[in-house]
């Protein structure tokens, strides 16, 4: 077995598509049609291309559960996943810049920097680099 | 302060509060990153740090969850594949991030990959002149 995909629940697809290409910088690996106007998009890494897909997921707008688990979530400040930054500083930096809200400015957390921010569909993102 | 804050907190205060303690763990991993490709001696590293060897061992695994050894072929590793995207001979490669025989350098980057060196630098070559 593989790990391959790692999902992220998204309220619009299009919008976060956007959000996770133009402002983190993944690169769109696919996208097909699925009924409804859903669709299987995967994004990748740019410097790990053959590295894990990212699934944007429309399951809250089809699962009310998930729905409600991703909106406890994000009134707790709980991230629902993690990504690895060279930098937290630069990346908080550049993202703010382009608009990007946080919720944990760069803090120090034993061995680790992070930093937490809302990626517009419904999600706490944390970004980590390892002091 | 959200939940989450609020637990990062508490766990801090509980569990992390050892400033010096992390502060020399921090010093060894980055020793490591900086010499990954001389051998590892733990006996210089724990006495840079004024620690005995095997508590350093635990340190090290306490706070980054592998053994400085695994640490170091995992970096070994990540440079070695920057290395062979440049085009630089498995051999060579071998020798430069520190692995000192090509058997073990072989094996290692299989077991970690899932491609052998050589593979591994195919398909990114071939990948690299289709795109171009």
């Amino acid at each position: 077995m593989r790990v391959t995909i790692i999902s992220i629940p998204v309220r619009d697809q299009e919008q976060a598509l956007k959000f996770y290409t133009e402002k983190l910088g993944f690169i769109k690996k696919k996208d097909a049609p699925l009924d409804g106007g859903n669709r299987w998009i995967t994004l990748v890494s740019k410097d790990a291309q053959d590295g894990p897909e990212l699934l944007l997921e429309p399951a809250p707008l089809h699962f009310e559960p998930c729905k409600v688990f991703q909106d406890a979530l994000m009134d707790a400040g709980i991230p629902w996943t993690q990504f690895d930054v060279d930098s937290v500083d630069d990346e908080y930096e550049r993202l703010v810049n382009l608009g990007v809200v946080f919720s944990i400015k760069p803090s120090i957390f034993s061995t680790v920097k992070y930093a937490v921010f809302n990626d517009t569909c419904g999600n706490n993102i944390q970004i980590v680099e390892n002091l | 302060m959200s939940y989450y804050q609020q637990k990062i907190n508490a766990l801090k205060k509980s569990h992390y509060s050892n400033e010096k303690q992390i502060e020399s763990v921090i010093g060894i991993k980055n020793y490591i990153d900086n010499n990954f490709e001389a051998k590892l001696n733990l006996d210089f590293l724990s006495h840079t740090r004024f620690i005995s060897k095997y508590h350093l061992l635990r340190l090290f695994k306490r706070y980054y969850g592998l053994t400085p050894r695994q640490y170091l072929i995992d970096k070994r590793i990540e440079k070695s594949k920057e290395h062979l995207k440049n085009n630089m001979s498995v051999t060579e490669t071998c020798f430069a991030v520190g692995f000192e025989s090509l058997g073990s350098f072989s094996s290692l980057f299989k077991s970690r990959t899932g491609k052998s060196p050589s593979q591994f630098q195919k398909e990114q070559l071939s990948r690299s002149t289709s795109k171009s």
